[in-house]
């Protein structure tokens, strides 16, 4: 299991990954906005999106868990 | 003339506008977010009006709820800054609807620079020289190939609602253009809701030069010279200075002519600035018309004496402003470097608290702030904290006293780029001034992989 954590606070911009979706290593799960840049959070490793803590315009803090991913 | 003014905007810029109004004699209005309430911009003003939450589509660009501000304070102008509504065409023309003057062009000039296409045909009917590519958009990669032929690679494939340079990359072949073509409208798509795409050729080596323009509404136009802004990261510019050492006298005419031509075409009035992409051989092509103040406004008032804020309000007053081409002169050397709070390497934000904050000190030594000690830096906004600008005889005795205020400015708690700046300043090309645009990609980032 991993989880996708926040690098920087935030809010979330985009959510780019369903729950049950496979994904690859390095594939976009959640798009954060933070000081006007768009920072894209990908997974790890290849796995399923299990579940998202978080959904498009909630504000987040650094290290905050976003998606876990089986 | 003007006798109050709301500054529609945060930060530096704001405090910046304040200054320049207080010296004029004009009462000063600020609005600020629930995330600015510790901001010294705030304080500064004579009166302060909190206009929402932290988010910018609820403070900075409530246009409604600015207006409301603006005509409760009985403000008779808005200064927008840079950013946020300064290029909002609509906010513009609602201002005039209530008898408020837009510290800026009419909202008509805002419109036509605002769009990438119609500018660039705009400038090429006023003989300005344009980048060689598409006079409109191409909607499919068989159109991009068919085009690719008339402009010839390397090629500069852009999103045509694009900014920050996302959808945005260089092609060298056919087959490169048609994978490029795929992948980049597919991500102006989902970022802008437009996934139409226009190109134009790659200047090869090119160095980024603008020119500062101001008009008013007698008929009376000047130049203030150029910037040269050509270290840039993410698009962004990160070190401006002025004047160029690149461009001979003969080139600088050119471009100022150039300039004037744009304006008198447009009809322009207030403060703007036509930006340039200069090749190795001094060939200058038209990039954009910014129609607002910039950012690196203060190296040309440095090296002219001219304070563009106080142009803007003579000039939005309906007044003729107080400079004319032939009195304004070169002196000195400005240089202006961007603090920004971001890792030094990855350039991605480095939003908290600053628990320590030193500034340099000197006579020719500026700083405009946005943050101070004991302060958060919120993610809400722009990563720029503050902008050092500094002042000398020559270009080397202003890279002496930058390399020197760099070394005593200190910002702790937040990561900033100030390591990323010193190390700039020290660079063999740097100090020859050798900048492209592809400095920070082509010296620093490579060093720093190494």
């Amino acid at each position: 299991m991993q989880e996708i954590k926040a690098s920087m606070a935030g809010s979330v911009w985009k959510i780019v990954a369903n729950v049950g979706d496979s994904v690859e290593e390095g594939q976009d799960i959640v798009i954060l906005e933070s000081m006007k840049m768009e920072i894209p959070i990908a997974a790890e490793s290849a796995g399923t999106v299990n579940e998202l803590k978080v959904a498009e315009g909630d504000f987040v803090n650094e290290g905050d868990v976003l998606a876990i991913v089986e | 003339m003007i006798s109050k003014v709301l500054i529609a905007n945060r930060g530096e810029i704001a405090a910046r506008i304040i200054r320049t109004c207080k010296k004029m004699g004009i009462a000063t209005v600020a609005v600020y977010s629930e995330a600015d309430q510790q901001a010294d911009f705030v304080t500064m003003a004579d009166e302060s009006f909190l206009v929402g939450p932290p988010r910018v589509n609820e403070s900075y660009l409530n246009i409604e709820r600015i207006l409301e501000v603006a005509m409760e304070a009985s403000a008779d102008a808005i200064h927008p800054g840079y950013g946020f509504l300064s290029e909002n065409e609509q906010f513009a023309e609602k201002c005039a609807a209530k008898g408020i003057i837009f510290i800026g062009p009419n909202s008509n000039v805002i419109k036509q620079m605002g769009s990438k296409i119609a500018a660039r045909n705009l400038m090429k009917q006023a003989g300005v020289p344009v980048v060689p590519g598409t006079d409109g958009v191409v909607s499919t990669a068989e159109d991009a190939l068919e085009t690719a032929k008339q402009i010839g690679y390397p090629i500069m494939l852009k999103a045509s609602a694009g900014g920050g340079g996302i959808g945005m990359q260089v092609v060298q072949s056919d087959e490169a253009l048609a994978k490029a073509f795929e992948s980049n409208s597919k991500r102006a798509l989902n970022f802008f809701g437009d996934g139409s795409m226009f190109m134009e050729k790659k200047i090869d080596n090119a160095r980024h030069i603008e020119i500062q323009v101001l008009a008013d509404e007698h008929g009376n136009s000047v130049h203030l010279f150029e910037r040269e802004c050509s270290i840039q990261r993410r698009n962004q510019k990160v070190i401006e200075e002025a004047p160029s050492i690149f461009i001979s006298d003969e080139t600088r005419k050119l471009m100022g002519e150039a300039a004037l031509q744009a304006v008198k075409t447009l009809g322009y009035t207030n403060a703007g600035t036509i930006e340039f992409l200069v090749d190795e051989q001094e060939n200058f092509y038209f990039l954009e018309m910014n129609t607002r103040i910039q950012v690196e406004h203060p190296v040309t008032e440095e090296i002219t004496g001219v304070d563009i804020v106080e142009q803007q309000i003579i000039i939005a007053s309906g007044n003729e402003m107080t400079v004319k081409q032939d009195d304004l002169q070169i002196d000195g050397h400005a240089i202006e470097v961007r603090i920004y709070a971001e890792d030094p390497v990855t350039f991605f934000p480095s939003p908290g608290y600053i628990s320590h904050m030193e500034l340099p000190e000197g006579e020719q030594v500026r700083n405009e702030i946005a943050v101070k000690e004991d302060y958060h830096v919120t993610p809400f906004y722009d990563p720029m904290i503050g902008k050092l600008i500094v002042k000398g005889k020559s270009r080397n005795e202003a890279i002496n006293l930058l390399k020197q205020s760099l070394t005593t400015y200190k910002v702790e708690g937040i990561k900033t780029n100030l390591p990323m700046l010193l190390n700039i300043v020290d660079h063999p090309q740097f100090l020859n001034g050798n900048t492209t645009t592809a400095f920070i990609d082509k010296y620093y980032l490579t060093q720093r992989k190494n």
